[in-house]
């Protein structure tokens, strides 16, 4: 028997965690310091997991004994252990951030049991091995996000989260229904054993169909080409929570999409994958213009995420392996950065008392710190060397330009990517400019917020940002190791059904 | 039988107003029934508990008819008589420590050097019943109980009470 229990820590901790506080409802200071605790101790493990993961292979758990294609598996593989650490380490900044701005009331009303539940359900999509415990996991993450999003119940939270909880639900449906046609085709959910089946039958019509329809699903979660819900729902929750949902909830989806797309549905690369890169691309083109086109911080940023997806998913549809350790690349970069910017612009906003930019200016002279933190995220988004977006961005880009040849050519895809990159620039640049520089329109007296304790976050994730960018060369390798598993499924594979392939 | 229907109504309309009412209401059918049939259901979802060992039945069921029982009782008396029989427990708290009390379960297979959720039973002698089936997997079963106990119980109590927690 293979088992290695330690796989399934990164989804108890949260989840005993969030009990544990849910008990202790009325002792705040009690569930901060659980928090901290809980996240560490995710980062500690998962850290843990990556070295053995580097060292030993894909990592497997059969929950309760049963075997692989029978039972339920947890499987870390390099590109979840990755996640899995950086999901930590987000989960700390942003409850740090917490403490100094989400207020008392929301504290006392399960904010952080909520937020450790949330985190469970991202751990658990990132660990399973089973397309059915997929969907729970998507579940346990998206209840969670309702109760955090409508949490207050101002106005415009109450009207957004309508609209969010009816976009999740239809989409929710139709992942299940999509389940439910693969179950019938391939009669398996297992991921490993699904790649086999449907490799086995060289996937025919009837499987590209259902992994399209997989397809939109996850496109509609991760805000790929469908995003047309997100910009109003994440600019309506308060900030820590506007930044994890930005960093953390969208990325599931495409984690989902780097599954399905890489370990399962890869031998009709000219439907599924062509249609990813079109995906890409308009989704690109649609939020940079967005991005552009607003004047208000709050949607400058949900617009950002939009793009940082289509980048992401682009390194997917090239598909080749080093587009692949691209992605991966990029995607942690994203995950950390879009964290920080929610972050920052929440500061930004909580200072001017305002998010709308023409009523702000000269932040820079009372706040030099934030104002540089900006900056740098600004510079790292846009792909500037040697911060942390050049490395996903030069790859995907190089390897967009060589694959002309050999398929149906990506030149446009790395011409767009390149134009989302210029579109991302200027539209923080735009905040930077009328945010940071000019006329100080406010003495440090009339503020309308302090920065006391929300400093320390951004910082810690501008450190990671920079380390990430930096320390590339030291990094490289288990990017390697996560992009070779996903270019090589038998690996997977191999380590799932060891007994029965 | 339209007395009867109408005596399930005007319980409905005090379970949701409370106390608010003044006026008298003869509940006798009702609140007899109850008294009876609440029994005959408490039993009912020990039976189903214990049977979905090995049959349909279960925690989950268990636990759920169990809170219709309770749930009869408020609609027949009111939520403070009902409430005032049982231990001051909140609701909220029953479900995740059902749900706490599940997990920690499963983890007990990880402290033996076993995979997450595994169970184990043995076969023993007890002094009444003789030789009987005895399961780890009967403990997580108690937490679904609870768990589900306890969120059905929560929602009907949030409903019944007409006032909002959140400070404006």
């Amino acid at each position: 028997m293979i088992m290695n229990n330690l796989v399934a820590f990164p989804l108890l901790i949260p989840l005993l965690a969030g009990l544990i506080m849910a008990i202790y409802r009325k002792s705040i200071p009690f569930q901060r310091w659980f928090s901290l605790f809980s996240f560490s101790l995710i980062c500690i493990i998962s850290f843990y997991l990556i070295q053995q993961v580097s060292i030993e292979g894909i990592q497997i758990l059969e929950l309760g004994g049963w075997q692989a294609p029978f039972g339920i598996v947890l499987v870390v593989d390099m590109l979840s252990a990755l996640l899995l650490m950086t999901t930590g380490f987000i989960g700390l900044t942003c409850v740090l951030f917490a403490f100094g701005s989400i207020g008392e009331e929301r504290e006392q009303f399960y904010f952080y049991p909520f937020f450790q539940f949330l985190i469970t359900g991202v751990n658990g999509s990132f660990l399973t091995g089973d397309l059915f415990n997929l969907f729970v996991c998507f579940e346990v993450m998206l209840i969670s996000s309702y109760v955090l999003i409508s949490l207050g119940g101002n106005k415009i939270q109450l009207r957004e989260s309508i609209k969010y909880v009816v976009i999740n639900t239809i989409s929710s449906t139709l992942f299940l229904v999509g389940i439910a046609y693969l179950y019938a085709v391939a009669g398996t959910l297992n991921m490993a054993h699904l790649s086999v089946r449907v490799a086995e039958s060289g996937q025919p019509g009837i499987l590209t169909t259902v992994a399209v329809l997989l397809l939109i699903v996850f496109s509609l979660k991760s805000a790929l080409f469908l995003f047309f819900w997100l910009p109003g729902a994440y600019s309506a929750p308060p900030t820590a929570i506007a930044a994890i949902f930005g960093a953390l909830l969208t990325k599931v989806g495409i984690y989902a999409i780097f599954r399905t797309s890489t370990l399962i549905f890869y031998h009709q690369l000219e439907i599924t994958h062509t249609l990813l890169g079109v995906m890409a691309a308009l989704t690109m083109l649609f939020g940079g213009i967005g991005a552009v086109a607003h004047w208000d911080i709050r949607n400058i940023l949900a617009y950002n995420v939009i793009i940082g997806v289509g980048f992401i998913v682009s390194g997917v549809a090239i598909f080749t392996p080093a587009s692949l350790i691209g992605a991966t690349y990029y995607f942690i970069h994203d995950m950390v950065m879009k964290a920080l910017l929610f972050l920052l612009g929440g500061t930004v906003i909580r200072i001017v008392g305002s998010n709308k930019l023409k009523e702000m200016g000269g932040l820079i002279r009372n706040h030099t710190l934030l104002g540089w933190m900006f900056f740098i995220a600004a510079l790292s988004l846009a792909g500037v060397p040697p911060l942390s977006g050049f490395i996903g961005k030069i790859l995907i880009i190089q390897e967009g330009l060589a694959s002309g040849a050999a398929r149906a050519g990506f030149y446009w895809l790395a011409a767009i990517g390149l134009l989302s990159s210029l579109m991302v620039l200027y539209s923080l640049m735009k905040i930077f400019i009328n945010g940071f520089w000019g006329e100080t329109l406010l003495a440090q007296d009339m503020e309308k917020g302090d920065t006391k304790g929300l400093l320390l976050p951004c910082v810690l994730l501008t450190a990671a940002g920079i380390i990430w960018g930096v320390g590339a060369e030291i990094f490289y390798p288990f990017v390697e190791q996560a992009g070779e598993s996903m270019v090589n499924p038998n690996l997977y594979i191999e380590a799932v059904l060891r007994e029965v392939v | 039988m339209q007395n009867q229907s109408f005596g399930i109504l005007r319980g409905l309309r005090r379970f949701t107003e409370g106390s608010v009412i003044k006026i008298k209401i003869n509940d006798v059918l009702l609140q007899t029934v109850t008294k009876v049939a609440s029994f005959v259901i408490l039993t009912f979802s020990v039976y189903l508990f214990l049977a979905g060992h090995h049959n349909p039945g279960g925690g989950f069921i268990g636990g759920l008819v169990v809170a219709a029982a309770i749930t009869l009782l408020f609609l027949a008396y009111d939520v403070k008589t009902v409430r005032a029989g049982f231990p001051p427990v909140d609701f909220k708290v029953l479900a995740v420590s059902g749900v706490l009390l599940a997990v920690i379960t499963g983890m007990g297979a990880v402290v033996f050097g076993k995979p997450f959720l595994s169970h184990a039973f043995g076969y023993f002698n007890l002094p009444l019943f003789g030789e009987t089936e005895l399961a780890t997997s009967v403990i997580f079963d108690v937490g679904v109980a609870l768990a589900v106990l306890g969120t059905a119980l929560s929602i009907i109590y949030t409903i019944s009470e007409d006032m909002c927690i959140w400070k404006r």
